[in-house]
């Protein structure tokens, strides 16, 4: 199964080919990809950066569970899971999910399914900064 | 609580839930945080879970990544 999960964290910026490299298969018929953007407003507030932080070591587990589970649930042969930390601009790449599977259907389910289980279970935090103040996302009711 | 890292002294052994009661005594700033989770040795814990020598416990506020 190792072969068929590729998991990062990475301060660097993250490059969709890697991903789509990393799952592209000869037995596979297609690749479904979601890639996250930095988007310059939330509730009508203009946002100007994000700041992403990871609990690291906990965030590569928890991917990891994630990738394992879609393989076991959905007719998939590959995916990748690449997360950004550190300051993103506006337009900028916070994550990337890639999944290669023989027929689209399960590429679809299982690419929704990660980004879906991501966003509940891995520790990582996301920061708005907006031009007068700022606000951990999720933290407060 | 503004801080990476806290040392807190405790003489028997805790569950999950209980030591969260006595954090949030030492910590009333987590009472603003809806909720938050704690992970032991890098996966998320039953309260019922019971906290060993060497355990490294860590908070998890309400996560937002993707």
């Amino acid at each position: 199964m190792e072969d068929s999960i590729n998991i990062k964290i990475s301060a660097d910026e993250l490059i969709l080919k890697d991903c789509y490299d990393f799952v592209q298969d000869d037995s596979c018929g297609g690749i479904a990809v979601f890639v996250g953007t930095v988007r310059n407003n939330t509730n009508d507030k203009n946002v100007y950066k994000l700041e992403f932080s990871a609990y690291e070591p906990m965030a590569v587990k928890e991917m990891t569970k994630i990738a394992m589970e879609a393989l076991e649930s959905f007719e998939i042969e590959k995916i990748a899971m690449h997360h950004a930390v550190g300051d993103l601009k506006i337009g900028a790449i916070p994550v990337i999910i890639a999944v290669a599977s023989a027929h689209r259907d399960a590429a679809f389910k299982a690419c929704q399914f990660a980004i879906d289980t991501l966003k509940k279970t891995v520790p990582i935090w996301k920061k708005e900064f907006f031009e007068d103040g700022e606000i951990w996302v999720n933290a407060h009711p | 609580m503004g801080k990476n890292q806290v040392s807190l002294e405790f003489d028997d052994e805790l569950s999950i839930a209980e030591f969260r009661q006595r954090l949030t005594k030492h910590f009333p700033g987590l009472k603003k945080m809806p909720t938050f989770a704690i992970a032991v040795n890098e996966e998320y814990a039953e309260e019922g879970r019971l906290i060993s020598p060497n355990d490294v416990v860590a908070i998890i506020p309400p996560v937002s990544g993707g």
